[in-house]
């Protein structure tokens, strides 16, 4: 375990500032040692990801997604990367911007967009909205609308997995501002306390809603404030799918063979304002353009081309199919019903008593 | 020092007050605290009481006259003293508004004033709320009944007069056990035959003719006129309700029977029973034997019985004067005569004006049971069905009697329900024992 | 059937049901090796092991959130506050994650869970830990509020509440541990959640009371009993969902109604049982409904000041009069 500790110590300390220094890693070189088409589906995955939030933003702008939306844009390849380490039946749990985990991990995007516009065929029947989108079949343990709230929850499912000898992992996704929350200390150290199998992957987009990590943070380096209970930590450039794919699967066999919690923190940026209702006025135009530079998109295909992996009318043929894929959500959201009135009352009492 | 007493604010929606009665007379002496007056209000009669001590040297307003509040209504001073300058004065100190009165000028009541007996009790002034909270322990806030949600239930099921239950419950609120307790008492009431008080049989002179009954104007009650408001803005002019009971014949048709025998000529018929027994039955309910007359009701001495007569040009009502102290035979008499004048248009306007309660039978057509226009400005009007005989069950059993079925229309500004149901009452039970028409006092 | 405590009757309770089903595991503050602050979880670390009778931390919030993320995938927790004052800190899970997961997840992830422990008035221990939240947890859909009353019902209701695939709160009362009574053995036996127990049968008003004001309101009408009114005390049992039926067919019986509770009367569950009474049964009343509830200042550490700021014999007498009109 104290090796561990160590690990986390470098990696915190060289990799401190990765996003914010793009020349210190040439960005699309590296080989790659992963079979085509295991890569190109985790390109297909962002792609899809991105052309989902895509069609949430322009369906939100004509009032067919209602309440907050928030969206993934910029941050694919932390959630594509990592959910291709899992297998399928490891536990995923999030927070309320979880539209790209719950397509990474499986779920139908028909389902998904149904859910978010609000009908009966969404994956929780119209009763979650974009904030909680749950599916059981793909051990998909929601999104969750309490910053940190979730925290505490992928604890117990991981406690589940280890209670019950099953050798499931389970990956918290957070954001960097749920660092700060009680809830996520207090599971670290029981996490930790009971060698319990999570990972818990912090998304660190530098900001939360509008107030910047700097504002909100005495000691910025979330990574390492995993020495406090002794867990293992990294360091991960959240906008390279690989990078991020790579430290899950070293966190997953730890938790696995080990049955011992890692803390990741991924250094992502998101594109688009914390919500839809967002009007962004806590950073520069500037900044994001910087940012898009390195779009993770744009540098997967960069790598994929170098390494022959991908062509032109491959993306295109892609994208092609991909939109569709969107347009089809869309249409079969649009199209499904709403839910029945009396949906209003079920789903309260799993055992309801009168 | 001479002071005008002003009509006083006695309820939270009092706009005008009306006196009802004054207790003392110009020239008497009036000490502090004394009732003065009774004031009508929109709710309820309340007493005033003086504010100074004196004489009560002027009455400005008479019994049943209206002021609005704020308008002096007498003047107490010394027996010898000037008061010729508050005669002509505007009150003492005129509230802007009724609202604004009632929330200030008890605080610093014009030293002149007579105010209403709650108000004096309060030191300071009090928001309405705190007033009734003040209210003594027993007496229902703001004269309304208080009744638990069961005892009121309990009430209306087992016909318990809740007017005539005392409430035990704070602030005298009925509870259930005050039901409990009035249902245990024997129902003189309910039991359906309420003893008839024994009536005085007023000496008609033989013979002796009989002009326009006597009345005497009452002043409407603020209640009164704003029923009668109420229900013609619904109605129309003529509010009208309908009464029908059903009247067992036999002993009335029996009656008729043997005075026919004992005087072959007279020939009385059943409809002048009825308007004998309807005229003793309307002395003893002078409200229903009276007339609306917009700001005045009117109660006749005598029942000045209008009988409608079907004539080739219509429908006529001569009328049967004082048929209250006329004998049945008299009656007869008269009836057959105007009903005969009456075919013949021989009859005067006063024989067939002014009639005091109206008679209309249409039972000699058949006609079991109808509804009569009222003859403005009477009160009400009977419509008297065939007499037939009609399968009764009486304890039990199915007996054969001679049923009449009658419905009286009402002028609901005058009459309401529970006055013409009681009259009905009184009428049927007379008629179902004429023996009634000879008790005297 | 045996006498025993309802620190005992719990005891079993636990027992028999980490017995019955091996997804029950028990988690909590000193509820192993401690043997519980209030030695309800005796023994327990010995029969099960630590492996299903789990010392935490004191991290409540973390723990309480643990316990729902373990129900969410197939356990279910038997979560232990030391006192429900401390469950305040959890209430982030037990609202927002325990009480709606079932319903924001479209049916699909139960929370078959239980919190339990001491909730109101203890001895002298201040503001702080003596705190009635029963109205608090039932305010919410989705989450079942118990509250026992004698050592049978907690027996009963606590194993209902284990074997229940809703979020419940069992609230227990710290001066109520060493109450003893008679408590079936059988290991079958159960009371159902959502039913109200008729503790005395009478005409004359009704008595609601819960969990410590039970046997409160039971000697209040003994008391009354001498002055020939008789008295129906029902305990609720389950807060939520509220067997309000049997209390309005009482109501409709005797006209008259008292609730008795140890919390704040503001929102609380007697407010509560009060509108509902109306609403129902407002043709049935005598009497305004009356409350006889903890006074509304937080509890005070001085004996005679704590005495006073809970409702006691003399105060339900005092109601119950003043309904019946006496």
């Amino acid at each position: 375990m104290s090796s561990h500790t160590t690990d986390r110590r470098q990696n915190a300390s060289a990799t401190a500032s990765v996003i914010d220094q793009p020349t210190t890693k040439r960005d699309g070189a590296g080989a790659l040692t992963e079979d085509r088409d295991t890569l190109v589906k985790l390109f297909h995955q962002m792609l899809l990801i991105r052309r989902f939030e895509e069609k949430c933003a322009e369906s939100y702008s004509l009032g067919k997604i209602g309440g907050f939306c928030h969206l993934y844009i910029g941050q694919e390849a932390v959630g594509v990367g990592a959910i291709s380490a899992l297998r399928t039946d490891d536990y995923v749990i999030t927070s309320y911007r979880e539209h790209g985990q719950a397509l990474a991990k499986g779920m139908s995007p028909d389902a998904v967009m149904a859910e978010l516009y609000g009908k009966a065929t969404g994956c929780s029947k119209g009763k979650g909205g974009s904030m909680h989108l749950f599916d059981a079949s793909v051990n998909f343990l929601g999104g969750h609308a309490i910053v940190g709230g979730q925290i505490p929850l992928a604890t117990g499912a991981a406690f589940a997995s280890k209670y019950k000898e099953t050798d499931q992992v389970t990956v918290c996704f957070f954001g960097e501002a749920a660092v700060n929350q009680g809830a996520f200390h207090e599971s670290l150290n029981m996490a930790q306390l009971w060698r319990l199998p999570c990972i818990y992957l912090c998304e660190n987009n530098m900001y939360g809603m509008g107030t910047s990590a700097r504002r909100a943070m005495s000691f910025e380096d979330i990574a390492a404030k995993s020495c406090a209970y002794e867990l293992a930590s990294e360091v991960v450039d959240g906008m390279d799918v690989i990078a991020m794919r790579q430290a899950t699967l070293r966190a997953v066999e730890r938790a696995r063979k080990e049955s011992l919690p890692t803390l990741l923190e991924a250094r992502t940026y998101r594109y688009m304002g914390h919500s839809m209702s967002d009007p962004g006025k806590y950073r520069t135009r500037a900044e994001i353009e910087k940012y898009q530079e390195r779009d993770p998109i744009k540098l997967f295909r960069a790598r994929l081309e170098e390494n022959g992996m991908l062509t032109d009318d491959d993306v295109a043929a892609m994208e092609a199919e991909v939109r569709e894929q969107v347009d089809r959500a869309a249409q079969f959201a649009e199209e499904s019903p709403e839910p029945a009135p009396e949906e209003l009352m079920t789903n309260v009492y799993a055992n309801p008593l009168r | 020092m001479a002071t005008q007493v002003v009509m006083p604010k006695l309820s939270p929606t009092m706009e005008e007050g009306q006196v009802a009665r004054w207790l003392k007379k110009e020239g008497d002496k009036v000490s502090m605290g004394e009732p003065i007056a009774e004031i009508d209000t929109d709710k309820a009669t309340m007493e005033m009481q003086a504010l100074s001590a004196g004489v009560l040297r002027k009455v400005l307003v008479q019994e049943g006259e209206s002021a609005p509040l704020g308008q002096p209504i007498a003047i107490i001073g010394e027996p010898d003293e000037d008061i010729s300058t508050l005669l002509k004065s505007e009150p003492a100190s005129a509230p802007a508004a009724p609202k604004e009165a009632a929330a200030e000028q008890p605080a610093k009541p014009p030293e002149s004033a007579a105010v209403p007996a709650v108000e004096q009790k309060e030191a300071a002034p009090e928001p309405e709320i705190a007033r009734e909270v003040q209210t003594d322990g027993k007496r229902p806030a703001g004269g309304r009944m208080l009744v638990s949600p069961i005892a009121a239930r309990m009430a209306a099921e087992s016909g318990v007069d809740l007017k005539s239950v005392k409430g035990s419950g704070p602030s005298g609120r009925i509870i259930k056990r005050d039901i409990e307790e009035a249902m245990k008492a024997p129902k003189a009431a309910a039991s359906g035959t309420p003893k008839l008080r024994p009536m005085a049989m007023p000496a008609g002179q033989p013979g002796a003719t009989y002009g326009p009954s006597a009345y005497r104007d009452e002043p409407m009650s603020e209640m009164r006129r704003t029923i009668a408001k109420r229900l013609v803005t619904s109605l129309g002019p003529v509010p009208h309700f309908f009464l029908t009971t059903e009247i067992e014949m036999d002993r009335a048709a029996d009656m008729r029977q043997q005075i026919n025998t004992l005087y072959p000529d007279a020939k009385v018929s059943i409809n002048d029973v009825i308007i004998k027994v309807a005229a003793v039955a309307l002395i003893q309910h002078p409200q229903v034997n009276a007339s609306f007359q917009d700001k005045t009701v009117r109660h006749y001495e005598h029942a000045d019985i209008g009988v409608a007569v079907a004539t080739e040009n219509g429908l006529i009502t001569p009328i049967v004067r004082a048929a209250d102290v006329k004998s049945l035979l008299e009656i007869a008499t008269e009836v057959r005569e105007l009903a005969g004048r009456a075919r013949t248009r021989k009859l005067k306007p006063e024989e067939y004006m002014g009639a005091t309660f109206s008679i209309s039978n249409l039972g000699m057509f058949g006609i079991d049971e109808f509804t009569a226009v009222i003859n403005p400005p009477e009160a009400a009007i009977l419509a008297v069905g065939a007499m037939k005989p009609k399968p009764v069950v009486r304890e039990d059993q199915i007996e054969i009697h001679q049923m009449m079925r009658v419905t009286m229309s009402c002028d609901h500004r005058v009459v309401d329900g529970a006055v013409g149901a009681q009259f009905l009452q009184t009428f049927k039970q007379i008629l179902e024992n004429p023996l009634y028409l000879f008790l005297g006092s | 059937m045996a006498v025993i405590t309802m620190r005992d009757a719990l005891n079993d309770a636990l027992r028999e049901e980490l017995a019955r089903d091996p997804n029950v595991f028990l988690m909590g503050e000193e509820v192993a090796e401690y043997q519980g602050a209030y030695k309800v979880t005796r023994g327990l670390l010995e029969e099960f092991g630590a492996k299903r009778v789990i010392d935490t931390p004191i991290t409540e919030l973390g723990f309480a959130g643990l316990g729902v993320g373990a129900a969410m995938v197939g356990l279910r927790p038997i979560i232990e506050f030391m006192t429900f004052n401390f469950s305040i800190l959890a209430a982030d899970q037990m609202v927002n994650s325990a009480a709606k997961m079932l319903y924001m997840s479209g049916g699909q992830f139960k929370i078959p869970i239980v919190f339990r422990g001491p909730g109101g008035s203890a001895y002298q221990v201040s503001s702080q830990h003596s705190q009635a939240l029963e109205s608090w947890y039932a305010y919410f859909p989705g989450l079942k509020v118990v509250m026992p009353s004698t050592p049978a019902d907690a027996k009963g209701l606590l194993k209902s509440a284990i074997r229940d695939d809703d979020p419940v709160i069992f609230i227990e009362q710290e001066r109520m541990y060493g109450m003893k009574g008679e408590v079936p053995e059988d290991a079958d036996f159960t009371i159902p959640l959502g039913v109200a127990d008729v503790k005395r049968e009478g005409t004359d008003a009704t008595i609601v009371a819960r969990s410590l004001m039970v046997p409160t309101a039971l000697k209040a009408a003994e008391e009354l009993e001498k002055e020939g009114i008789n008295c129906e005390v029902i305990d609720p049992r389950t807060i939520r969902p509220l067997d309000i039926d049997t209390i309005i067919t009482s109501v409709q019986k005797t006209n008259r109604v008292v609730v008795a509770e140890e919390s704040h009367p503001f929102c609380g569950v007697a407010a509560e049982i009060a509108a509902e009474i109306q609403e129902r049964a407002f043709d049935y009343l005598d009497a305004p409904v009356k409350r006889v509830s903890g006074v509304d200042v937080p509890m005070p550490y001085a004996k005679n000041l704590e005495r006073l700021a809970i409702p006691d014999v003399p105060q339900i007498v005092a109601a119950v009069r003043e309904v019946a009109y006496l």
